[in-house]
């Protein structure tokens, strides 16, 4: 699917322009969509090409924890193990990022400034996205300022399945402004959104509006990430691209707990985008187990054995 | 139909005769071969002359049924009810003339008078068909999926029909009104030795709001004029019912062959009987259609 | 930016256990043939096992074990114990299913995700479908009390070797019939292993009998003067013979044959997934499969968008091993069949259609065939009307409903069609007027044992599948 290169500012002029292109994106059909993703997740990734989903997966996870409870001790610990995911094994690779709430940024930059690992930050009145632009703006300020690389907002989702589609692009594009150098990713709260077609209309609408990454879900919704509505956010981006010519990421989140999960998404992003995005620049899992899970895989492909969860580290 | 000359012997008036032609896309033609051949009565005593049809009255009578495939397909059934209904009718106020044209071969006024009333009630009995036959043959199919799957019959297209020999006129309705009922139109062979009958109800057909083309009746020598219907690549179905040469019978078959004509072989039948949907479904074909049935968070049924 | 190789997964061969040679399956026992052949794998061209050439006489011993069985046994068996017998098969099948999709994938060459995930599912499921039916006749819709025909004669194709005998078996015997099933020449093995489950089932003798060898074999079966049915699926040519060959007998036939299906995408389809079912409708099972989607019609304002997302999409399909489980596109099962393949398309690039593969190895040895599109078909090209039977797809526009529908109709075929749009109304309408037996909307190649398939004009006659697929085995 190509769709003809929409001039922005014109798509974007007024809510009725963009709702009409956006209405205008080819509908997804759910029964199709849901057998291609089905069948994707029946590809037989062995021996090699295990151990290099496996670390390739390690290598895109946003180690995360947003909970109430956390604490300065709990996020330097994951951010720690995000540092070095094995301790005994240098070979492994470091994770991709460390997600916390803005009030935790500081916390994590002492830990890994200076490495490869992002600090993202989830802003704008995460999860419920319910305050006034201008608290959301300051929340994403707050967490630029303490040093975040990255952004998760939420959108509106009250707005987009009212049809007020320029309220959620005009946020977004007002957020993308506050976050300066750091990227973007756009959480669509799929859970909510729930048709592929809102899926998609939301991907548009988020790249529209400035997204560098397009995100499922905060987690705290149930669906969260399925293999489904990852396949149509990356017919989103290759489509994107294809369109005009700038390239977003995708980041599932929530709800991926093993290493077969992730491998099967992985097979996705190569079937589907293809190996552009076999990339953690462009290519994340949202997740806090998961990790751990492809740390005994990892051992297990290496040993020969199976590994157990006393020999990965809990934080 | 009083045409022998007995008939009006008492009377002052010399009859006028009618003249049997052929009937194809709702007008009456002559053969174009400018044949015609004698009918006689079972006493060899002349009834009538009748259309000797040709080849190309045999294609010109399939150009002309394929040409309302879509029309009369098309239609909705219910109005196919109708018409078949007004078949009936018109038959009815022409009773007389039917039990004459019969009892003109030697039939006798009883039998002559059954058969016309049997014939009748054929064409009510057939009307009634037209909207229900797809509820009987057809229907969805529960298949292990999320898919609505649904079966039901379509007319196979133009239906060449061998019409039996006797009786003439319930023979004739028997193999036509079945396979128009459902939207197939036809070209039919009427009994060579006793003709009239399936021309006179072409006069019924002809003002019964049924399209032209629909049913198309020749008359004629099946060995001369089945065996182009039976190798004309335009035509989807072959009713052999009045063959009765099993060597004639097997060759139509070979011919049907090379297209695949859905086929119903000579056999013997009881034309009084009933019917049941033996000479409708040979000439129906299944088209089952799929279609995904899904909505994203659907939790099951509401039931 | 990685690559990600998919390493070898190979599905073991160890769990079939293939003799060096089979006999013939007549009366319930395996006897020597005469004569024998081979069957190779088509994917490395080795050979699996030596096959009996049943003769004109063993075919007649296997025609009289049928009428004994129907006579004696089965014919007068209720209804009840035949179901019994028929879902103890299902279960068999089931409990072997791996053993016969290693085994399907080996001696026809297609991948095993699909004789695992497709084939078996549905050999299984049409074997309990039918079992359901075999002691409720009465109200299938064909009057009370009707009979079975007596022995019916069985002949089927090699590209869904297993399905079409489940196709063919299942309801034949539900029905109160007895079996003589030739399986295709290239394709045995997995009937005869079926004939170990029927051995294992307690089958009483006779009731199926399976007789290996080529078109000889098959003739002598439809000929012979004691088989009351023919079944046959196949080509449309071969359709014809078999016609021709029952004229002036009382034998009953139904025949499914060939197709030239359209795939009809119109402008507002969900493109990802209409380019999904235009792989599925061409490539599933090499594109050896009679309703496959081999001409697509796409509507001429989306044409280059589809063509371009096809492409794309075609260049991710794997061509390789049958066995491996990452396998879309396996072996062309025959050497004689990659030669036909060969020659439509060369009349096709020789015609002036422009061809298109994506970049793809093909193995050294065995028959392969690239995934290929032919773009610039028009109606009057032979690769837009003649059937192929591999992953060959014609590509064709059009610019109005009305004119979709008379392309796709312009065929002597009526096997299947498929329509791509989100618009209710156009979906029933476009429907209603293509003359085919089996219309796909928003989908494609999808098939259920309840659910009648067949075809109209030169595509055959009959309907296998569902409360439809009974109407050939009873006399009524």
């Amino acid at each position: 699917m190509t769709v003809t290169a929409p001039a922005t500012d014109q798509v974007t002029g007024s809510n009725a322009t963009l709702r009409a292109f956006l209405h205008g994106l080819p509908g997804v059909d759910k029964v199709g969509a849901d057998a291609r993703a089905a069948a994707l997740g029946t590809r037989s990734i062995k021996t090699s090409s295990k151990v290099f989903a496996i670390d390739l997966a390690i290598s895109m996870v946003d180690l995360t924890t947003l909970e109430g409870a956390d604490t300065p001790g709990k996020v330097r610990a994951l951010a720690t193990k995000a540092l070095r995911p094995d301790p005994l094994d240098p070979s492994c690779p470091a994770a991709a990022a460390v997600c916390v709430y803005p009030s935790m940024v500081a916390d994590v930059r002492e830990i890994v400034a200076g490495s490869t690992v992002k600090i993202a930050s989830v802003a704008t009145a995460f999860p419920a996205g319910q305050a006034s632009l201008r608290v959301k703006i300051d929340d994403v300020r707050d967490a630029v300022a303490a040093g975040a690389d990255e952004i998760d907002m939420v959108i509106n989702r009250g707005s987009f399945l009212a049809g007020r589609y320029l309220e959620v692009f005009e946020e977004i594009v007002a957020v993308k402004e506050a976050c300066g150098d750091a990227r973007l990713k756009v959480i669509m709260e799929t859970g909510e959104l729930v048709t592929y077609d809102n899926v998609r209309r939301a991907s548009w609408l988020s790249m529209l509006a400035g997204a560098d990454f397009i995100k499922t879900s905060t987690g705290k919704i149930s669906p969260a990430a399925t293999p489904p509505v990852t396949l149509i956010m990356l017919e989103a981006v290759r489509d994107f691209l294809a369109t005009t010519g700038r390239k977003v990421g995708v980041k599932p989140a929530g709800g991926i707990r093993t290493s077969k999960d992730a491998i099967k998404y992985l097979v996705l992003v190569n079937e589907t985008a293809g190996d552009g995005w076999l990339d953690p620049h462009w290519f994340r899992f949202g997740a806090s187990s998961l990790l751990n899970d492809l740390l005994l895989q990892r051992n297990k492909m290496k040993t020969g054995h199976y590994s157990g969860p006393d020999y990965v580290t809990l934080d | 139909m009083p045409t022998k000359d007995s008939a009006t012997k008492d009377s002052a008036r010399l009859a006028v005769r009618k003249t049997y032609k052929l009937f194809i896309g709702g007008a009456f033609p002559r053969s174009e071969s400018g044949r015609s051949y004698v009918v006689t009565d079972a006493k060899g005593q002349f009834v009538a002359n009748a259309s000797q049809a040709s080849r190309k009255d045999a294609r010109d009578a399939v150009l002309a049924a394929r040409g309302a495939v879509a029309k009369w397909s098309g239609a909705t059934a219910y109005n196919r009810g109708q018409i078949l209904y007004r078949v009936a009718e018109m038959l009815e106020g022409r009773r007389e003339q039917f039990v004459a044209e019969l009892r003109a071969f030697g039939v006798s006024a009883t039998a002559a008078t059954l058969e016309v009333d049997a014939a009748i009630d054929r064409w009510v009995w057939y009307a009634g068909w037209s909207d229900k036959v797809a509820q009987v043959v057809g229907g969805a199919n529960p298949v292990a999926g999320p898919f609505f799957n649904i079966s039901a019959p379509e007319p196979t297209g133009v239906v060449a029909l061998v019409a039996p020999r006797e009786p003439a006129l319930l023979g004739l309705v028997s193999v036509v009104a079945p396979a128009i009922v459902t939207g197939n139109t036809v070209v039919v062979i009427a009994s060579e030795p006793r003709p009239t009958p399936a021309i006179t109800l072409a006069e019924v057909l002809a003002t019964s709001d049924l399209p032209g083309g629909v049913v198309n009746i020749l008359t004629g020598s099946p060995a001369e004029i089945a065996p182009w219907l039976a190798s004309h690549s335009d035509v989807n179905g072959l009713d052999l019912a009045g063959i009765e040469d099993a060597q004639l019978a097997t060759d139509l078959e070979i011919a049907a062959a090379d297209t695949l004509k859905r086929l119903v072989r000579p056999a013997a039948v009881d034309w009084t009987a009933d019917p049941g949907l033996s000479r409708m479904t040979p000439f129906l074909e299944t088209k089952t259609v799929w279609h995904p049935k899904s909505f994203e968070g659907a939790k099951g049924t509401a039931y | 930016m990685a690559v990600f190789e998919y390493a070898p997964a190979p599905e073991s061969r160890a769990i079939v256990n293939l003799k060096p040679s089979y006999g013939l399956f007549i009366d319930g026992e395996f006897v020597e043939g005469t004569e024998t052949f081979k069957s190779i794998s088509p994917a490395s061209e080795e050979v699996l096992a030596e096959v009996a050439n049943a003769t004109e006489a063993d075919v007649d011993r296997a025609v009289a074990a049928a009428r004994r069985a129907y006579e004696k046994v089965w014919g007068p068996m209720s209804g009840a114990e035949r179901a019994k017998y028929l879902f103890r098969i299902a279960r068999l099948i089931q409990e072997r299913s791996r053993e016969l999709a290693v085994l399907e994938s080996l001696d026809n060459g297609k991948p095993i995700r699909e004789s695992r995930d497709v084939d078996l599912p549905l050999v299984a499921a049409h074997f309990f479908y039918y079992a359901g039916w075999a002691d409720k006749l009465d109200h299938a819709g064909y009057g009370p009390n009707p009979k079975p025909h007596g022995v019916a004669g069985q002949i089927i194709p090699w590209n869904f070797p297993l399905l079409m005998l489940a196709w063919k078996i299942a309801p034949a015997l539900a029905a109160g019939n007895t079996v003589v099933l030739k399986p295709a020449e290239t394709t045995p093995l997995t009937a005869l292993l079926f004939a170990e489950i029927c051995q294992q089932a307690d089958l009483p003798p006779g009731v199926v009998n399976i007789v290996t060898g080529a078109g000889a074999t098959g003739a002598a079966l439809v000929n012979h003067p004691d088989v009351d049915k023919v079944a046959f699926t196949g080509s449309t040519e071969v359709g014809r013979i078999i016609a021709k060959a029952v004229a002036g007998t009382k034998k009953k036939v139904t025949l499914e044959l060939g197709g030239k299906a359209a795939n009809i995408v119109f402008e507002d389809a969900a493109i990802d997934q209409a380019v999904e079912g235009i792989v599925n409708g061409i490539f599933f099972n090499q594109g050896h499969v009679c309703c496959a989607g081999s001409r697509l019609l796409v509507q001429e304002s989306v044409a280059d968008e589809v063509l371009e997302s096809l492409k794309r999409r075609m260049a991710t399909l794997r061509l390789g091993d049958p066995l491996d489980k990452n396998t879309d596109i396996g072996a062309i099962n025959s050497a004689e069949q990659l030669a036909r393949i060969k020659e439509l398309t060369a009349a096709g690039s020789q015609e002036g259609a422009e061809v298109w593969s994506p970049p793809c190895e093909l193995p050294a040895r065995g028959f392969w065939f690239a995934p290929t599109i032919f773009t610039g078909v028009s109606q009057a090209h032979r690769i837009a009307r003649e059937e192929i039977f591999g992953p060959v797809l014609s590509v064709l526009t059009f610019r109005t409903p009305a004119e979709a529908i008379e392309k796709a109709n312009n065929t002597p075929y009526g096997l299947s069609a498929g329509i791509w749009t989100e618009k209710g109304s156009r979906i029933l309408a476009v429907a209603d007027q293509l003359r085919a037996g089996v219309v796909w909307a928003n989908t494609f190649n999808k098939f259920d044992p309840t659910s009648p398939f067949g075809g109209y004009k030169e595509s055959g006659y009959g309907r296998e599948g569902g409360r439809h697929g009974l109407e050939a085995y009873l006399a009524h």
